[in-house]
């Protein structure tokens, strides 16, 4: 069934833009001004972190905003009524990105009707396996039409990477480099190489590179070999000090990939 | 009932391999090849070599013999201290670094909690000749400046995890993300029966040594090869893995494991997990842990740097979710009394972490006729500064 991510890349094939923000830094209440700030600035696709305590995937920048938000009172249940009325003002996809503790003690039924009543269109879940995905979950979340979206790394093979593509009904997440987030490898002969390679297996989903991505120049790169980017923690600091989310997130938009005219 | 992991990688609701994709390949392989791995005739033989040269095995099975008269039963320490390095923690390293010898690759990770684990990584790294990084959270670090020493001396690169509560949990997120960096060249031995499938059983089976010893050692002495009890402590749950193993299947016999209470259950300082946690995933696997309702995991307190861990691994989290063993908190009180206990009555100075399985003797009452196998896990050097600084009189 479609929904607000497939009909994004239906009509968008170059030069995505998703950007990652934390749930509930740097203030509690900045959720709502942040997304409104990422639309207004033209930003294609949302994604939302959920915070937890043992964020294993990621690198120093996202941990530190997982621990402010947390600090800030932030939880998964406070997160969905924030989201309750968001789809009156924004209209872009919004993808929820969580590890799997906070979402199975939420209660992955009740997770994934949520989603579906706030407008939620898809997950990144990092910890939660394929193989556990499609025996126990994928039903649920088919059902919801959540999208689930799978990650790829340089380490994952052919038969692997066809696998998730065959599940996969939404994009595929290509991790840029064996790493944890908020590192700068992208550009190397290695990552290309990769890239090349994913982009040989000619896969039905769309895909978007993240990991890595911070400035115009990796932002073009991975935009050659995939459908578009996701930058996470190059935002985070960003937004880490400002007070004015609009001209701050503007102005970063804006050098990443400029207004189109 | 089965106790034993089953062929998607759970012990009944619990275990699996939750990882982020970057992990996946590394623990696929593993769990392709460990068995294969150490099933094999030249890797057991090299195994079985280096445990009788190298640490000292088989250890004594040692009847305990004023301590017996002071709580009117039988007591049997099964002495682990006196492994080279001085715990039960050589046992996996040995088997891990072999199977990684095999797995071609040329650098080490670990965490750490005590040091232990960690000193026993960077030794048998020195033995290998392979590079060795060990996480340490900064507080363990400050805690146990001796282990850290001693692994610096042994040629490790001990780097102090400085996020969360800066204790094992948080030297385990960064040993993950370690290995997130490096997929390619580098193994992490973990030290418990935690972590993703195959981890629980791999780390379980080289453990095993110490039940397969203590059956046939208990035959030679009392002419029965099962006791009434096994005791042992549980912060992830290795060496109660190990001394629970080969026993699992005998239900007559009774198996109790002790989990650090802190302060006390009730005080928001405490690492028992069975008494204040409920299912969740944790460091790769479904487990009991300690967390918010929101499923944050809670910062855990014991003054045993070896079982300040929020969960407990998925081998005893159906252990304990059965019934098979009984889980009882102990008190850092309790056990420094045990230590102390142990120290004045028999000569032997236990690890803290070990005197939480001793310290169980203070809440339960055995027969005069009971056979009890204590597993002492480790010695207590490491702990001499706590000791000193909390003496207890007996």
């Amino acid at each position: 069934m479609d929904n607000r991510i497939n009909t994004l890349f239906r009509n968008k094939k170059n030069e995505v833009l998703s950007v990652y923000f934390t749930a509930g830094f740097p203030k509690l209440d900045d959720t709502l001004k942040i997304l409104r700030s990422l639309q207004w600035a033209g930003v294609d696709m949302v994604e939302i972190g959920i915070p937890f305590s043992d964020p294993v995937a990621d690198g120093p920048v996202i941990q530190e905003s997982n621990k402010k938000a947390l600090d800030n009172g932030m939880t998964l249940k406070n997160l969905f009524s924030q989201l309750e009325d968001f789809r009156k003002n924004i209209k872009i996809p919004v993808v929820l990105m969580g590890y799997f503790n906070t979402i199975f003690q939420f209660g992955v039924e009740s997770f994934c009707r949520q989603c579906a009543e706030t407008g939620i269109d898809g997950v990144i879940i990092p910890d939660l396996p394929a193989g556990e995905f499609i025996s126990k979950y994928k039903p649920l979340f088919d059902r919801n039409n959540i999208k689930n979206i799978f990650m790829i790394t340089p380490q994952t093979s052919d038969e692997r990477i066809k696998m998730f593509d065959s599940v996969s009904d939404g994009f595929l997440y290509v991790v840029s480099s064996s790493k944890t987030t908020g590192t700068n490898l992208i550009s190397d002969d290695f990552s290309k190489r990769y890239f090349e390679k994913i982009k040989k297996i000619k896969l039905s989903n769309p895909t978007m590179v993240g990991f890595g991505i911070h400035d115009k120049e990796s932002f073009e790169i991975a935009s050659k070999y995939a459908n578009g980017a996701i930058i996470g923690s190059a935002y985070i600091k960003a937004i880490a000090e400002t007070k004015t989310f609009r001209n701050t997130t503007t102005e970063f938009i804006y050098k990443i990939r400029p207004k189109a005219n | 009932m089965n106790y034993f992991v089953d062929e998607s990688g759970y012990y009944g609701d619990f275990g699996g391999a939750y990882i982020p994709e970057m992990l996946y390949p590394n623990v696929e392989t593993l769990r392709q090849r460990y068995l294969e791995i150490i099933n094999a005739p030249d890797f057991k033989k090299e195994l079985d070599d280096l445990l009788r040269d190298y640490v000292g095995r088989p250890s004594p099975l040692y009847l305990a013999t004023r301590l017996s008269e002071h709580y009117k039963t039988n007591i049997y320490l099964k002495r682990e201290d006196l492994n080279h390095t001085g715990s039960h923690k050589i046992n996996n390293t040995l088997g891990q670094i072999l199977l990684a010898k095999r797995l071609n690759k040329t650098r080490i990770i670990a965490e750490t909690g005590a040091g232990q684990h960690g000193v026993a990584t960077a030794t048998v790294c020195a033995l290998m000749g392979l590079k060795c990084v060990v996480y340490m959270g900064k507080i363990d670090m400050e805690r146990q400046a001796v282990n850290v020493q001693r692994m610096r001396m042994l040629g490790a690169e001990v780097i102090p995890a400085l996020s969360g509560s800066q204790t094992l949990k948080d030297a385990t997120n960064e040993a993950l993300r370690d290995w997130i960096n490096n997929p390619v060249d580098t193994h992490y031995i973990i030290g418990s029966v935690v972590g993703p499938h195959p981890y629980p059983d791999m780390v379980a089976r080289f453990q095993s040594i110490i039940s397969k010893e203590i059956r046939s050692q208990l035959e030679e002495k009392t002419g029965r090869s099962t006791p009434d009890y096994v005791l042992a402590c549980v912060g992830g749950g290795s060496n109660a893995a190990g001394a629970f193993y080969h026993f699992l299947d005998d239900e007559n016999v009774k198996l109790i494991a002790a989990e650090a209470a802190g302060k006390g259950v009730e005080t928001g300082l405490s690492a028992a997990t069975c008494a204040l946690g409920k299912p969740g995933v944790l460091h790769g696997s479904k487990i009991i842990v300690i967390q918010t309702e929101d499923g944050q995991i809670v910062e855990p307190y014991s003054i045993s740097a070896g079982l300040d861990y929020p969960g407990i691994g998925p081998f005893h989290s159906n252990l304990y979710k059965t019934g098979r063993a009984k889980f009882i908190s102990i008190t850092d009180e309790q056990a420094l009394k045990a230590g102390y206990r142990l120290t004045l009555t028999e000569g032997i100075i236990p690890a803290l972490e070990s005197a939480h399985a001793l310290a169980v003797l203070d809440t339960m009452k055995f027969k005069p006729s009971d056979v009890l196998v204590i597993n002492l896990s480790g010695r207590g050097d490491k702990d001499l500064e706590t000791y000193f600084k909390n003496e207890v009189k007996i």
